[in-house]
C-alpha cells in the first residue's frame, strides 16, 4: 500500500492485516464489475468503441441541430400550454396518489393496530402497483382511454400510489411510533390518534415525499407521453419524427427549466417545512 | 396539619393567563401555531387548489369515462387472469429479459464509474468549492433531462440500438449517482482527513486511505438501487424508444399485436424479475449499511 511507511504493528498469526483484507476487497468488485460489464456487452451486443465515439459525435450534432431557432420559438406558446398542463397533471396525479396511499398507509401501519391481516393486505396490493412499471399501465389505458389525458393520469396515478403508500407505511412506523404509545396510554381513540398523533408528527415528511413524486412524476409523464401521444412527451415525438430538431430542442429546455424549477421550489418548502 | 390550606396563597404567582392561549369559543387552544406547522398548511391548500385548477382544465376530449373503465377493467381481468405467451416463446421472451437486465447493469456500471470520480470533485469535504459547484449545476442539468429524451436524442447520433440506450440510461444514471455518492462523502468523520492532510497525505491517498473505505457500504447500496430503477427504465426505454429488450417485446404486445394476453404474461415476468432484484438490494442494504 502507497503511503503507510510506517513500522508495521506485530500482527497476530492467524489474523490477516486490515490493509489485505481491503485489497482483496477492491480486488474482487473489480473483478465482478468487469465480469457484468463484459457478460453485459455481449448479450446487448454492445461496442465500447461505438459507444465512446457517439458521443462527441452526438454533442457536437445536438450543438448544431437542437438549438431553437426562429420557427421553433414561433411554436413556444404551443409549447409552454402543453408544459403547463403537465405540470398541473404531475401535481394532481400525485395529489390525488397521496390522499388515497395515506388512507391506505393507516390501514397499513403497525402503529394503528387496526388488523394485521388487513395491513398485510395493503402491503401486498402496494408492492404490487409500485412493481408493474407505469409503460404497461399506458399500454394497457391505451385499449380503452385512447389518447387521452386521463390514460396518464391513470398510469402515473397506480405507480404513485403504491410507491407512496410504501413510504407513508415507513415514515409512519418511524416518526409515529412513540406518540401514538403516549397518546393510547391517555385513553385516545383511533381518531383521535391519528389525527392528533399520527398527521402532525408525520406531517413534513409526508409532504417531502409528496413533492419528491411530483418531481418524478414530471420526468416519467414525458416517457408516458412518447408513449401514449399526449402531453408534452408527444409535442417531442412530434418535432422530433418530422426531424424539425430546433423546435424539439426547445421542448427540451423547457422541460429541463420546469423540472429545475419545481426542484428549487421544492428544496426552498423542505426547508421551510423540516 | 396547616400545611394543607395554603391554597389560597400559592408559594409562587403563576399568571396562567399570560400562557393560556384561547380561541374565540373561549376554548383553550392546545396546539400552537408553529412557524413549520403553518409551511405545511399553506404546501397541502396550494397542492390541492393546483389539483382542483388542474382537473377544471384538462381536456378531456369528451370521454366516456364509465365506459372506459368498465372496458379497463375487463382487460386487467384478461392480461392478468389468462396470461399466456403467442407472438413470443418463452426462451426467447427469456433471452429478452436477460437484455433488459445486462442494458440496466451495463449503464449502472457506466454511471458508477462515471459518479465514483465526479463525486470526488464536487463532494464538499474535499473537493475545491468552486470545481464543485460548477460540476453540480452540470450534474442537475443533466438529471433535468428525462431519461427517454437522452435516448431518442442518442438515437439519432449513434443509431438505434444498444448503444443509444446505455448511453442514454448512463447520463441520467452518473447524475444520480454522483448527487448520492457526493452525499455520502459529506457525511464522513471530517478528522480523518484533517489528520491525513495534517501528515501530508495527497489529495489520492487521502481518497484511497479514507474516503472510498469508509463510504464504500453507502455507494454500493445506492448503485443497487440505481440498477433496479435501471432495470425499469431499460423496460420503459425499450417501449417507448424500440430500445429492444423486453420492454419492446411489451409494446409489440400491446400496441402492434393487440394481445392482453400477452401483455400481461410479459408484465408477469418484469413484476417476477422488478422483485427478485428488491430483494436482493434490501439484502445488500442491510448487510453494508
Amino acid at each position: 500500500m502507497p503511503g503507510v511507511s510506517m513500522e508495521k504493528a506485530p500482527i497476530p498469526e492467524n489474523q490477516t492485516s486490515v490493509f489485505v483484507v481491503r485489497k482483496r476487497t477492491f480486488t474482487l468488485v473489480f473483478l465482478g464489475v468487469s465480469a457484468v460489464f463484459a457478460i453485459s456487452s455481449v448479450v446487448t451486443d454492445y461496442n465500447v468503441i461505438d459507444g465512446f465515439v457517439a458521443i462527441p459525435r452526438a454533442v457536437s450534432w445536438i450543438a448544431e441541430n437542437f438549438v431553437p431557432d426562429k420557427k421553433a420559438w414561433s411554436r413556444f406558446p404551443n409549447i409552454l400550454e402543453k408544459l403547463i398542463e403537465t405540470a398541473l397533471l404531475s401535481v394532481a396525479v400525485t395529489v390525488c396518489a397521496a390522499v388515497c396511499a395515506l388512507f391506505s398507509a393507516l390501514l397499513g401501519t403497525k402503529t394503528t393496530k387496526i388488523n394485521p391481516w388487513i395491513g398485510r393486505g395493503v402491503r401486498i396490493v402496494a408492492a404490487f402497483f409500485r412493481n408493474v412499471p407505469d409503460v404497461v399501465w399506458a399500454i394497457l389505458l391505451l385499449f380503452s382511454f385512447g389518447q387521452n389525458i386521463l390514460t396518464g393520469f391513470f398510469a402515473l396515478f397506480f405507480y404513485t400510489f403504491g410507491v407512496l403508500t410504501r413510504t407513508f407505511i415507513e415514515t409512519i412506523d418511524e416518526v409515529s411510533a412513540n406518540c401514538v404509545e403516549a397518546l393510547r396510554a391517555t385513553g385516545a381513540n383511533l381518531l383521535q390518534t391519528v389525527f392528533q398523533g399520527i398527521l402532525p408528527s408525520s406531517a413534513p415528511e409526508i409532504v417531502s415525499w409528496i413533492l419528491y413524486m411530483i418531481e418524478t412524476n414530471i420526468r416519467n409523464s414525458t416517457l408516458i407521453g412518447v408513449l401514449t401521444a399526449t402531453g408534452i412527451g408527444y409535442m417531442f415525438d412530434l418535432y422530433y419524427k418530422r426531424m424539425d430538431y430546433g423546435s424539439a430542442g426547445l421542448v427540451v429546455i423547457s422541460i429541463v427549466a420546469l423540472v429545475i424549477l419545481i426542484e428549487t421550489i421544492s428544496n426552498q418548502i423542505r426547508k421551510a417545512i423540516m | 396539619m396547616s400545611g394543607l390550606v395554603v391554597a389560597d396563597a400559592a408559594p409562587f404567582a403563576l399568571d396562567l393567563q399570560k400562557y393560556m392561549h384561547k380561541n374565540r369559543a373561549g376554548k383553550i387552544k392546545t396546539a400552537a401555531m408553529s412557524k413549520n406547522g403553518f409551511a405545511v398548511k399553506l404546501t397541502v391548500l396550494v397542492l390541492l387548489g393546483l389539483t382542483l385548477y388542474g382537473f377544471a382544465t384538462f381536456d378531456y376530449k369528451n370521454i366516456d369515462i364509465a365506459e372506459a373503465v368498465a372496458g379497463t377493467f375487463d382487460n386487467i381481468k384478461t392480461m392478468f387472469g389468462r396470461p399466456r405467451l403467442s407472438y413470443n416463446t418463452l426462451a426467447g421472451a427469456l433471452k429478452a429479459l436477460f437484455v433488459t437486465f445486462s442494458l440496466g447493469a451495463l449503464s449502472t456500471v457506466f454511471g458508477a464509474v462515471i459518479a465514483l470520480f465526479g463525486a470526488l470533485f464536487c463532494a464538499k469535504n474535499i473537493a475545491n468549492p468552486k470545481a464543485a459547484n460548477i460540476i453540480k449545476s452540470f450534474v442537475a442539468f443533466i438529471r433535468a433531462v428525462p431519461t427517454i429524451l437522452w435516448v431518442l436524442i442518442f438515437t439519432v447520433a449513434a443509431g438505434l440500438g444498444s448503444v443509444a440506450a446505455v448511453i442514454g440510461l448512463t447520463f441520467h444514471s452518473a447524475g444520480y449517482l454522483i448527487k448520492a455518492y457526493a452525499e455520502s462523502i459529506e457525511e464522513m468523520d471530517d478528522g480523518i482527513i484533517e489528520a491525513l492532510k495534517a501528515s501530508g497525505a495527497s489529495f489520492w491517498q487521502i481518497v484511497f486511505q479514507a474516503v472510498l473505505p469508509s463510504s464504500v457500504g453507502y455507494m454500493i447500496a445506492w448503485t443497487f438501487l440505481r440498477f433496479e430503477i435501471n432495470f425499469t427504465n431499460a423496460v420503459a426505454v425499450g417501449a417507448a424508444a424500440g430500445a429492444g429488450g423486453i420492454g419492446f417485446d411489451l409494446y409489440m404486445a400491446g400496441s402492434h399485436y393487440f394481445d392482453l394476453r400477452e401483455l400481461g404474461f410479459i408484465t408477469y415476468m418484469i413484476v417476477a424479475a422488478v422483485i427478485a432484484l428488491e430483494m436482493v438490494a434490501s439484502k445488500i442494504k442491510s448487510r453494508v449499511g
